[in-house]
């Protein structure tokens, strides 16, 4: 099917963009890859009266390291992210997980703040964000303000963004010594949505595990990172707490299983 | 209000503009407006391949970006590549290999495999497997598609 009708808009920079959605007061949406909303839109799920294309807005992209920590703009593209030497050297999990989202076509358009801002539960980048303990920024009416990765996403395509606010960047701790990563999604066919997938970051003796696919939003579980370095089968139990999806893809208990032998094989896979 | 965006763009290395609704898929304007019908409307949504074209460089599905955000791009589409040449080798491949039989993948398939093969990509069936995971074909079985672009990457080598 093709999209319902709507208005177009191009802002040039941040403010005429957020002067936009303030505006339209919830009737607008920002569109920044389009490689899940303009299907969404073709399905009619969503019949926004606005579009708000960023893709002029120069202030959402790029990718810089300051100090200890690597900035990322909302509208980098995957395919930037896949060939940027900051992201390969200092953010390599995110270099692990790009492969498995989606195909070329898709990588070439999509963006890692669309991503985050539709909070697909399937998709990898919000499990990405919790493993790798990254903030996101997030500018509005009322100002900047940097959320956690661990508070930012609420339920299926809920976010605790707010309808004035746009993404502008995520912000990620570089990648240390002491750390090592691992990535594991497991999928009918390549490039397709996760039926359970999970992204590993390890610091020392300390775990940050996040999977995705699984239930309404990428999900940690604490009592699984605290006990998973010392026993595994014991860790496993502790999917549990998970309530896990249940729909024509997988039924709860497989996509229980499929987390675990997830979870197995990216721990067997991390990086030294 | 702005139901209608003013584009300018290049397609096929020719320069076009055109007022086009802002709903208007950029597929649909480049069969519909432009007739090149070689890019096929298969899913639109993304999911078929067969709207493949590249845009910027970059190969791109044809339903799920808007001719509004093509304003300034530069377009080439399968008719653009078989002009150019770029796509001779690969179309020969595939006649070669018997690599189609109803052909509506094919355009999208064309696009997506040079991709693969111009980005430097090895005869690794697997990889390429992977790569066209996104470009479904209902005929072949991608046995023959494999092969043909596997011949290209071999024959570009010696």
């Amino acid at each position: 099917m093709k999209a319902p009708d709507f208005d177009y808009l191009r802002p040039a920079n941040l403010d005429a963009a957020l002067a936009m959605l303030a505006e339209h007061d919830g009737n607008a949406v920002p569109l920044a890859g389009g490689q899940s909303l303009m299907p969404m839109m073709n399905f009619r799920v969503a019949a926004p009266e606005v579009l708000i294309d960023l893709a002029d807005v120069a202030e959402l992209r790029g990718i810089t390291r300051n100090g200890d920590h690597v900035r990322i703009g909302a509208m980098t593209r995957y395919v930037q992210l896949s060939k940027d030497p900051i992201i390969l050297a200092d953010v390599p999990l995110i270099g692990m997980a790009l492969p498995h989202i989606a195909h070329d076509a898709i990588r070439n358009r999509g963006t890692i703040g669309g991503s985050l801002a539709l909070a697909d539960p399937a998709a990898e980048m919000p499990a990405l964000m919790l493993a790798l303990d990254a903030a996101i920024e997030v500018v509005g009416a009322n100002g900047t303000r940097l959320i956690k990765a661990d508070n930012f996403f609420l339920s299926y395509f809920e976010t605790v963004l707010e309808k004035d606010e746009l993404i502008t960047a995520v912000v990620i701790p570089t990648a240390s010594n002491t750390q090592s990563f691992g990535f594991c999604e497991l999928t009918q066919r390549h490039g397709d949505y996760a039926l359970a997938g999970v992204a590993v970051s390890r610091t020392d003796a300390k775990y940050r595990i996040a999977f995705f696919g699984v239930a309404d939003r990428a999900v940690r579980v604490a009592a699984l990172e605290d006990t998973v370095g010392d026993d595994l089968e014991k860790a496993l139990a502790h999917l549990d707490e998970i309530e896990f999806t249940d729909d024509g893809k997988a039924n709860a208990a497989t996509r229980q299983r499929l987390a675990g032998v997830a979870l197995t094989r990216a721990l067997e896979e991390m990086t030294s | 209000m702005s139901r209608f965006v003013d584009i300018k763009l290049r397609v096929n290395g020719e320069d076009v503009s055109a007022t086009v609704p802002s709903r208007l898929n950029l597929v649909d304007f480049l069969r519909n407006d432009l007739c090149l019908t070689g890019s096929h409307v298969g899913c639109e949504h993304g999911v078929c391949g067969a709207c493949t074209v590249i845009v910027d460089g970059d190969s791109v599905r044809g339903c799920l970006m808007l001719a509004a955000q093509a304003n300034r791009a530069d377009i080439t589409t399968i008719e653009g590549l078989a002009d150019n040449g770029q796509s001779d080798a690969l179309q020969a491949a595939f006649t070669n290999r018997n690599a189609l039989q109803c052909g509506f993948c094919t355009p999208g398939m064309l696009a997506s495999a040079l991709g693969y093969i111009d980005g430097g990509g090895t005869a690794d069936r697997d990889a390429i497997r992977k790569h066209i995971s996104g470009n479904y074909c209902r005929c072949t079985g991608y046995q023959s598609i494999v092969d043909a672009i596997c011949d290209v990457i071999e024959e570009a080598r010696t």
